[in-house]
């Protein structure tokens, strides 16, 4: 056996690579490298990339995927870990994302958890992240957290207050006369969560409601139900529709009309934010004055949100999916955003931590200041009531200039003035 | 609130969307009604020749009612193919066809959503043409063109499937396959081929009921889920094989739903059809037009 001895005053090559190599690994780079190659910050989500809701899960992934793409092009997190993403399709179904959501914490073992877009597949999940002490970052759902209660969930989307929705369409129709209301909702968890806010400022401002169905899913023709609705001459419409729905009540509306006495119409209908339903229904949208998350008019422009959409738009293409991509993708983008920050503050993945910070912080995103109030959800709503205005029939290259859908609320985003009645505005 | 003014409204609107409920039904009632197949993946095709309607109306401009026409050969070609699939894959093997018919059907409905999806993307298609989204004054009623299409297009397919099923030699052969596959063979016709044919028209008849299906309102790749119930009520409702009996069980389900969501509250009639598709099986178990076997 042989020993080799190196010479005075010289250093061999393994002993230069080494040095070297434990110089490196001492250093803050070469700390971030070792960490980088070690472990990614792996953030789990279901997220429907088929059935009902997938063209909204679609969009929002792509919005989350973008801000992982940005992050790990400006090196990663926590010094370095590199952001890696584990999705699952839960198929638009409640019941796929218990099961799911138990294979992200136990089996793939991911960081942080991301809920998966909508209030239907988001709601199983919520006992079982309380029961855990689990952060969640959620994604567009409704009023999920007001039963369950757990102080560490926090909504991406601009909702805020519960009855800030019906408040906010109800103020603009009463100003411009209105003094009963009609509420045509659909037969599911989130409509009907709107509904019933929609009833309870209805009733403390001793407001009529002359009308109150809830139709079935799976409803064809919507006919019917219009013509009754007509018959009670409300003055304002509140609509709590999904999207296929929502295009069918449309239809149904400019056929049957809905009468001269309706001030506004709208408030909650799904889909009317969607590239392809704006592109479909063309004209047919003129007048309608109905929610949404952000449009394309001056006041919605914050630090990021052109180059977000710059990017969003080629890759949108090539996925097939939302040209416009108003509705969820910059709020998933956000969603990152929220992460990255908190992360940044904490230096850690610490969850307990992580959730103190987000709750006591405003954070800076693509979409505007976010603060959280103790239930999770947005402190102050953000949530929009727009007009369409002027849209002709198959254009969807339109949707991106302003004015076609004017703000009408809230009054510090506002974008012009109430066209009323509907029937008048629909020209 | 009642008023007779609603309750008419609701009846012409129940009649017309029952026809068009007749018009998707129509080629169940073959596959499923004359030749029993448990074609599942019945809506699954509906939605594929929406989507094929799409297609031509998007990108050439061609009329839907004339893109059906176009794609009714394509279609009829489609269920030779899945027919032929389906009997030496499993009616050949045994007695258990029936329950592992189901399975191969839900697969290729599987296998159409995700072609659609592939294809298409996930969000909601619909078409133009100028009778979609005006509606037709007669006095105090409005009523929409595109279900005043439905209406005249589903009597004329009924119309003409129920002549050619009585009045050609296949049709007549088709008829008799339904009754009695061995006898037909014993007169020296090969059944198999005969049902094949059948398949093919019932399948070549979703061209034109899935142009129905999109210019009455817009489709998604997950639309056949909501049509499965729909289409094999109509049918069972109608007695097998009655294609007569399926227009006017449709209609009944029509009118039904109609004036349940005008006068009673829109969550009932999911409710109110099964219920009478249920009276209906009690008192009438071969259906309303069918014949006691």
């Amino acid at each position: 056996m042989s020993k080799r001895v190196s010479k005075p005053g010289s250093i061999s090559r393994r002993r230069l690579l080494a040095s070297a190599g434990a110089a490196i690994a001492a250093s803050p780079l070469g700390a971030n490298l070792l960490q980088a190659q070690a472990a990614p910050i792996k953030i789990g989500m279901s997220m429907p990339q088929t059935g009902g809701l997938a063209g909204g899960g679609k969009a929002s992934l792509l919005g989350i995927e973008i801000w992982r793409d940005d992050v790990n092009a400006k090196g990663g997190l926590l010094g370095g870990r590199k952001v890696e993403l584990v999705v699952y399709d839960d198929k638009s179904s409640a019941s796929e994302t218990p099961a799911i959501y138990s294979k992200l914490i136990d089996i793939d073992k991911v960081d942080l958890l991301f809920a998966p877009y909508a209030t239907v597949p988001t709601a199983p999940i919520m006992p079982m992240v309380k029961q855990r002490g689990l952060l969640l970052i959620g994604n567009f759902s409704f009023q999920v957290n007001s039963k369950v209660g757990h102080d560490m969930w926090f909504n991406n989307a601009p909702w805020g207050p519960a009855d800030s929705w019906a408040t906010s369409y109800l103020d603009i129709g009463q100003k411009a006369g209105g003094k009963s209301m009609a509420l045509l909702s659909a037969d599911q968890e989130f409509a009907q969560n709107l509904a019933k806010t929609a009833r309870e400022v209805a009733t403390k401002r001793n407001l009529p409601i002359v009308f109150d169905q809830a139709y079935p899913p799976n409803t064809v023709e919507f006919s019917s139900i219009i013509r009754a609705l007509k018959a009670t001459k409300p003055d304002i419409v509140y609509v709590a529709s999904y999207p296929p729905d929502s295009t069918g009540i449309l239809r149904a509306v400019n056929e049957i009309g809905i009468g001269d006495s309706v001030k506004v119409f709208g408030g909650g209908m799904v889909g009317l934010q969607f590239g392809a339903v704006m592109e479909n229904m063309g004209s047919l949208l003129n007048g309608v004055v109905n929610y949404n998350t952000w449009l394309p008019e001056k006041s919605m422009y914050f630090e990021g949100t052109r180059e977000f959409f710059d990017k969003y738009t080629k890759r949108a293409v090539e996925a097939k999916i939302d040209p416009l991509g108003y509705y969820l993708a910059p709020f998933g983008y956000a969603s990152g955003q929220l992460t990255e920050q908190a992360i940044s503050a904490v230096g850690s993945l610490d969850q307990k931590a992580l959730a103190k910070y987000l709750r006591e912080n405003t954070h800076k995103t693509i979409v505007g200041p976010i603060a959280f109030s103790a239930d999770g959800e947005r402190k102050e709503t953000a949530v929009l009531q727009a007009q369409f205005r002027g849209v002709v029939d198959k254009n969807i290259e339109q949707f991106r200039s302003s004015g076609k859908q004017v703000i009408l609320f809230p009054d510090h985003l506002k974008s012009g003035e109430l066209v009323a009645p509907f029937e008048a505005a629909r020209t | 609130m009642f008023s007779l003014d609603l309750l008419l409204d609701a009846v012409v609107i129940g009649v017309l969307l029952g026809c068009f409920y007749g018009a998707v039904s129509l080629g169940l009632s073959v596959s499923f009604g004359l030749l029993d197949v448990p074609h599942v993946a019945h809506p699954a095709f509906l939605v594929l020749a929406s989507y094929a309607v799409y297609f031509l109306n998007e990108n050439y401009g061609v009329d839907p009612l004339v893109a059906g026409l176009v794609i009714t050969p394509i279609f009829f070609l489609l269920g030779l193919t899945a027919y032929r699939l389906y009997y030496e894959t499993f009616e050949k093997r045994g007695s258990d066809a029936a329950v592992r018919g189901i399975a191969f059907f839900f697969g290729v409905a599987f296998i159409i959503e995700v072609l659609i999806i592939l294809q298409f993307g996930v969000d909601q298609r619909s078409v133009s043409a100028s009778y979609i989204g005006k509606a037709w004054r007669l006095g105090d009623i409005r009523i929409p063109y595109r279900l005043l299409v439905a209406f005249a297009v589903a009597t004329v397919l009924t119309m003409l499937l129920t002549l050619y099923l009585s009045r050609t030699f296949m049709g007549r052969a088709i008829r008799a396959v339904a009754q009695d596959q061995e006898a037909l063979r014993l007169m020296g016709a090969n059944p198999i081929k005969v049902k094949q044919w059948a398949f093919g028209i019932a399948t070549a008849v979703l061209g034109i009921s899935g142009a129905l299906l999109i210019i009455v309102s817009p489709v998604d790749p997950t639309l056949d889920r909501a049509y499965i119930g729909r289409t094999f009520c109509v049918v069972v409702m109608a007695g097998l094989g009655s294609l007569g009996g399926t227009l006017v069980a449709a209609i009944i389900l029509g009118v039904a739903e109609s004036i349940v969501l005008t006068l009673f509250g829109a969550s009932w009639a999911p409710a109110i059809s099964f219920a009478m598709l249920l009276a209906i099986l009690a008192v009438r178990p071969q259906g309303l037009f069918g014949r006691r076997s």
